[in-house]
């Protein structure tokens, strides 16, 4: 029992965080999401892979709020939240990132993350005292944009920023909101391969004490976080389970890996180092 | 450099408003004090156009509303008390902003600029069609609101001077209050709501509650420029709440400047004194007027207020003294396993 299967063991005694129950979604006659139970439990990442248009950012806006599911059920710490609005969602602990860049443009990077933070005040609606002087606040806003390694860059308008860094604004945001479960759809695409790095340091780091359901193409990225594999195809769950496992897998490997392992290997040594 | 020169202009732009009395002409007076009423309609509608991006066709429905609650209110011989009567009509025009905002506010776009219209349009016949304040013709104030403060009576509305100074009160009371607010933890969500609406109900804000929020504000602040334009000259009819005015409220908000504090102000004073000098020229004065509002859509996409030097710092920098914990990400939490 190498490393990776040991921590494997650690995450499977702790707390579950998320769970679907045949989570499906449909527009007209198609079957975007089509039946997925999953779950998420603290300390996990859990790694949703599949081809383009498999459903899997369309499984993070029903797990956000930012859609409602045709059928089936969400759980947050065994609490039904199925068809909650986004802000509630949120207001439970719950952070998303999106694939395409979703930020505030014209805002500089620490007003976008400063935003952001402020939305864990019980209220905003305060009318006197300016919003710079909620020290906590800043100071929440200063962390995460450290984190993701933004600090020089933090008075700059998000507009201004190269597409990389934008990627890492949208990161920084999800943080900001002090999340213990963390949706994160395709966080590394079209990062620099600096920032990637940077950036899997720190969802590793951040592994530590939260649920991460992790959408992402990058296989390196993938194999080298995750504790749980889920593949997903025309909306359903092909496969699911221990990475290795799952990567092995016949059908997996015909449905989707297939042509990526044929190209290189997806697990290297050095990944194995890593575990 | 540049803050100097705003000081510097706001300065000497203050000292001339405080002077204009001594010119005593009663017309001119008169004229500035119904320009700075607007300078309050106009902030308020900018709370809502140009901060939260929300564009309203029917503002003048709690411009007017307050008009008509002092109006109402107002005894036909003698004078209504000042902070009652202005108490009740600011609260009528917010109350009435909660009932269209909850309802219009639920629509957006489009929709929002059609929902708001109705409703103003609803009022204005309301008023128009029935008898309950004199229909078509519009209803008179006799007495003008009198503030007593036990049997002392500090200054005289009747009096232009006096109005023109109680006028210039209210409207720089209202512009520190917009200010104030803009830079409060609710200015922040409303900017935010502007630029990205569905990333702030993802970040966690329930925006219809704080566009509601707003949208009242807004119908307050208009509220009590709607009661300071009817006490001034003591009519109230039902044009006051017609969308024309609403179309002019809204024309000096862009003119001046969207979501700039100066803008209104600015838009106010323009439109009205090109207005007035077009009206010495010619009969077809509306002609010379749309051709400045069409020259300053071409040439001025930010209104009057974007001839202003800019400000040199930022809002929304990282405020000083602030110092998140200077350590690596990766060194900050726990070890590696």
């Amino acid at each position: 029992m190498h490393a990776g299967q040991l921590q494997r063991l650690g995450v499977l005694m702790s707390e579950v965080v998320l769970q679907t129950r045949g989570l499906s979604r449909h527009f007209g006659g198609l079957a975007a999401v089509d039946g997925v139970s999953l779950s998420c439990r603290m300390s996990e990442v859990h790694a949703v892979i599949g081809p383009n248009g498999a459903g899997k950012s369309t499984l993070i806006n029903l797990l956000s709020g930012d859609l409602r599911p045709s059928a089936g059920r969400v759980f947050l710490r065994g609490e039904d939240v199925t068809g909650l609005s986004s802000p509630r969602i949120s207001g439970l602990g719950v952070g998303r990132s999106y694939q395409r860049t979703n930020v505030f443009l014209p805002f500089t990077v620490f007003e976008n993350c400063r935003l952001a933070a402020q939305s864990r005040l019980a209220t905003s609606m305060r009318f006197f005292r300016q919003a710079a002087r909620y020290r906590a606040v800043s100071d929440a806003a200063l962390r995460v944009i450290e984190q993701v390694g933004l600090a020089r860059q933090a008075d700059r308008p998000v507009e201004t920023l190269s597409h990389g860094e934008q990627r890492q604004v949208e990161i920084a945001m999800t943080l900001a909101t002090d999340p213990s479960l963390l949706l994160l759809d395709e966080p590394l695409a079209g990062m620099g391969a600096e920032e990637s790095v940077q950036i899997v340091e720190l969802l590793r780091t951040l592994a530590g004490d939260h649920a991460i359901l992790l959408v992402e193409h990058d296989m390196d990225a993938v194999f080298a976080l995750a504790n749980t594999l889920t593949v997903m195809v025309n909306g359903a769950v092909l496969e699911s389970g221990e990475p290795q496992a799952v990567r092995s897998n016949r059908r997996v490997q015909l449905a989707y890996l297939g042509e990526h392992v044929a190209a290189k290997p997806v697990l290297t040594d050095g990944d194995h180092a890593r575990f | 450099m540049s803050t100097r020169a705003r000081k510097i202009a706001l300065f000497v732009g203050l000292v001339l408003l405080f002077a204009f009395p001594l010119l005593g002409d009663r017309f001119y007076v008169q004229f500035i004090s119904k320009i700075l009423i607007m300078t309050i309609f106009a902030g308020s509608l900018n709370l809502l156009v140009g901060y939260t991006g929300l564009i309203s066709l029917g503002h003048a429905a709690f411009f007017g509303m307050a008009g008509y609650v002092l109006a109402l209110y107002s005894p036909h011989t003698e004078a209504a008390g000042l902070l009652t009567s202005l108490l009740l009509s600011v609260g009528c025009a917010a109350l009435l902003a909660l009932l269209i905002g909850s309802l219009v506010l639920r629509t957006s776009g489009i929709f929002f600029i059609m929902a708001t219209l109705a409703f103003a349009e609803m009022l204005f016949y309301l008023f128009h069609d029935t008898a309950i304040a004199g229909g078509s013709d519009g209803i008179y104030i006799y007495q003008r609101p009198v503030l007593m403060i036990a049997g002392w009576q500090p200054f005289d509305l009747a009096n232009f001077v006096h109005f023109y100074y109680l006028v210039l009160f209210f409207s720089l009371a209202a512009i520190v209050c917009i200010h104030t607010i803009l830079r409060s933890p609710f200015g922040r969500v409303i900017a935010g709501i502007r630029v990205n609406e569905q990333r702030m109900s993802a970040l966690g804000f329930h925006t219809y509650r704080y566009k509601l929020v707003c949208f009242v504000i807004a119908g307050a602040l208009a509220g009590l420029a709607g009661y300071l334009a009817a006490a001034q000259f003591g009519v109230v009819n039902p044009e006051m709440l017609g969308w024309h005015v609403s179309g002019s409220v809204l024309m000096m908000v862009i003119l001046g400047g969207m979501g700039t504090l100066a803008g209104p102000v600015l838009g106010a004073f323009s439109l009205m004194m090109l207005e007035e000098s077009f009206q010495t020229i010619t009969k077809h004065w509306q002609l010379l007027t749309g051709a400045v509002i069409v020259a300053v859509a071409l040439y001025l996409p930010r209104g009057f207020a974007g001839l202003l030097p800019k400000r040199a710092t930022s809002d929304q920098a990282v405020p000083p003294g602030v110092a998140g914990a200077r350590r690596s990400a990766a060194a900050a939490r726990r070890p590696d396993v």
